[in-house]
């Protein structure tokens, strides 16, 4: 089944309807491994609808039909007979708004894996330290951890759900827009943290901020009207763009 | 300057509409409590009703209404959360459901003397249950589900989609996220909701007249075993709960202390569902506490 032009992960023709409203328009796309790919546009372009279509959070909304694929390790995640609970462990992801659990700092770290089977009290408290480090709060919170997070601000929220995410050790990591919502400093510390993590995983990040997706990416793709415009280095596509529109688009023309 | 007094206005009548509310309900409380509270003492409290002297008390009225109470909620809040949860979690947006939601909405504007005629026909006399508590109980049950399904179906709808999404990138099961992230969360609409739906337990009269009946055994409060006919549990007993008692005493009532017994059951009544009230927010507090680990209710 394999052939040459299967990506590692990446799509084959994905496209995301709602109803009969074609949103992503059969984007064939590759995330290499140990790099941040960023996909910007205007509102509305089809990226966000993309994104997690990546993990078949779409299946949650009744209206969404994503079809063709998505490949990783030569299994099709978009194929019915895919597991969607299993493989979004894999996936992780991180969204607009922080979202942590209501619970304590703690227990929004350690749930996912007790989930998954690690009963081991001194096993969790150690990926508890870990995945905290890992997004560097470690060091602010640890002697509050069974306090709630919600009593946390908003950029410390939006680090535990970073680490939060890979408690459950993914081997992507799909942030929608995670800093947008964060005042500077947090979104510096949240940059940071995706530059530190792509040492070790493929990261999606959708941002409205082109600053920052030539900060922290090292490819970025163009998205327009549900098509992918261009896909190219950060460098390349922001300095030289093959694309009039790309180059409309980034000298800030429309959008 | 027009616009100014407008606002004035408005607020001005919008603040005098709020005090007389309060002070409506502060009167008809303070009416109900200041008549009662001199005829409510232990002997009120705890001895048995009488049919033609004076003197009598309030006892298993009393023990009937909390009994009954707790039967109904045990009915309840199971159906009430399950139907809740499906219609907000699992339900497709489709006529089937819509019709659904339609007729939990009629259900839920349904006449309690209906439901209580219903009870009678089915419960009562079809099923053979008699005037019974269990009657009632599943008369106040239908009389309560369409509150309890609405208030379900609400709070989980009211929970951020990306708390659910959260759980979903966690690789974690539908029924995982509902019970273990989704619920906590809920949990504080859902104890309002139960209040709710146990203030109509306590209040109603109408729905039970022709289900648990308007009479009480004599009860033997040392027997506890829930077969025996006198026993305070049996649930296959006729039970007069105090709504309906306060109803019974001032209709049809031969005692010459009516008014006094009326305004004392009253204020017990009124008392029942403030304590209630109390302690179901006060429990709920600490449960969201405890699972949330916050520190205060959000």
């Amino acid at each position: 089944m394999q052939t040459s032009t299967q990506p590692r992960f990446g799509t084959e023709e994905l496209s995301v309807f709602y109803g009969t409203n074609e949103a992503v328009k059969k984007i064939n796309m590759e995330f290499p491994e140990k790099s941040v790919t960023a996909l910007i546009g205007p509102s509305g372009c089809g990226k966000s609808t993309f994104l997690r279509s990546l993990n078949r959070m779409n299946d949650e909304i009744a209206s969404a039909r994503v079809v063709g694929k998505i490949w990783m390790d030569g299994q099709d995640l978009n194929d019915k007979e895919t597991d969607a609970v299993t493989l979004r462990q894999k996936i992780g992801m991180v969204w607009q708004r922080p979202n942590p659990f209501y619970k304590s700092i703690y227990e929004n770290i350690a749930f996912g894996p007790r989930y998954h089977g690690t009963k081991n009290k001194k096993q969790l408290d150690e990926i508890v330290e870990q995945s905290l480090r890992r997004a560097a709060l470690w060091d602010e919170v640890k002697d509050r951890l069974k306090e709630s997070a919600l009593a946390l601000s908003g950029g410390q929220q939006q680090r535990l759900c970073i680490a939060r995410a890979l408690s459950v050790s993914p081997q992507i990591l799909l942030l929608d827009e995670p800093a947008s919502a964060l005042d500077p400093v947090s979104t510096g510390k949240v940059e940071e943290l995706i530059i530190e993590l792509k040492k070790e995983l493929r990261i999606v990040i959708v941002t409205h901020n082109m600053q920052q997706a030539a900060r922290v990416s090292d490819s970025t793709a163009y998205f327009y009207l549900g098509n992918l415009i261009e896909h190219d280095d950060t460098t390349k596509l922001f300095s030289n763009p093959s694309n009039q529109m790309t180059q409309e688009y980034i000298m800030g023309r429309f959008g | 300057m027009k616009a100014k007094t407008a606002d004035k206005i408005a607020t001005g009548v919008i603040i005098f509409f709020a005090v007389l509310i309060v002070a409506i309900l502060g009167g008809l409380l303070g009416f109900i409590l200041f008549r009662g509270i001199a005829h409510i003492d232990w002997h009120f409290l705890t001895s048995p009703s009488q049919n033609f002297k004076a003197g009598g008390g309030i006892g298993p009225q009393l023990f009937n209404s909390l009994f009954l109470l707790v039967l109904t909620m045990i009915i309840t809040v199971p159906l009430g959360l399950g139907g809740g949860i499906y219609m907000a979690e699992y339900a497709k947006e489709n006529k089937l459901t819509g019709f659904i939601r339609l007729v939990v909405e009629v259900l839920s504007s349904f006449p309690s003397i209906v439901v209580g005629l219903f009870g009678l026909l089915l419960f009562v006399n079809t099923f053979g249950f008699g005037y019974s508590l269990l009657s009632g109980a599943i008369a106040l049950a239908i009389f309560n589900l369409p509150l309890m399904v609405r208030i379900t179906e609400q709070a989980f709808r009211a929970v951020p989609r990306e708390q659910k999404e959260a759980g979903l990138a966690l690789g974690l099961s539908k029924w995982k996220i509902i019970t273990s992230i989704l619920l906590p969360v809920a949990l504080p609409s859902l104890i309002t909701g139960t209040i709710l739906a146990a203030g109509r337990v306590f209040g109603e009269a109408a729905a039970l007249l022709f289900t648990s009946g308007m009479t009480t055994p004599p009860l033997d409060f040392t027997d506890w075993n829930p077969f025996h006919a006198r026993s305070p549990i049996n649930p296959m007993r006729s039970a007069e709960t105090l709504a309906v008692h306060i109803w019974k005493v001032n209709s049809e009532g031969r005692i010459p202390d009516a008014k006094d017994v009326s305004a004392g059951a009253s204020a017990v009544l009124v008392i029942m569902v403030l304590l209630f009230n109390l302690v179901a927010r006060w429990f709920g507090r600490v449960v969201y506490r405890k699972i949330t680990a916050s520190k205060q209710v959000n």
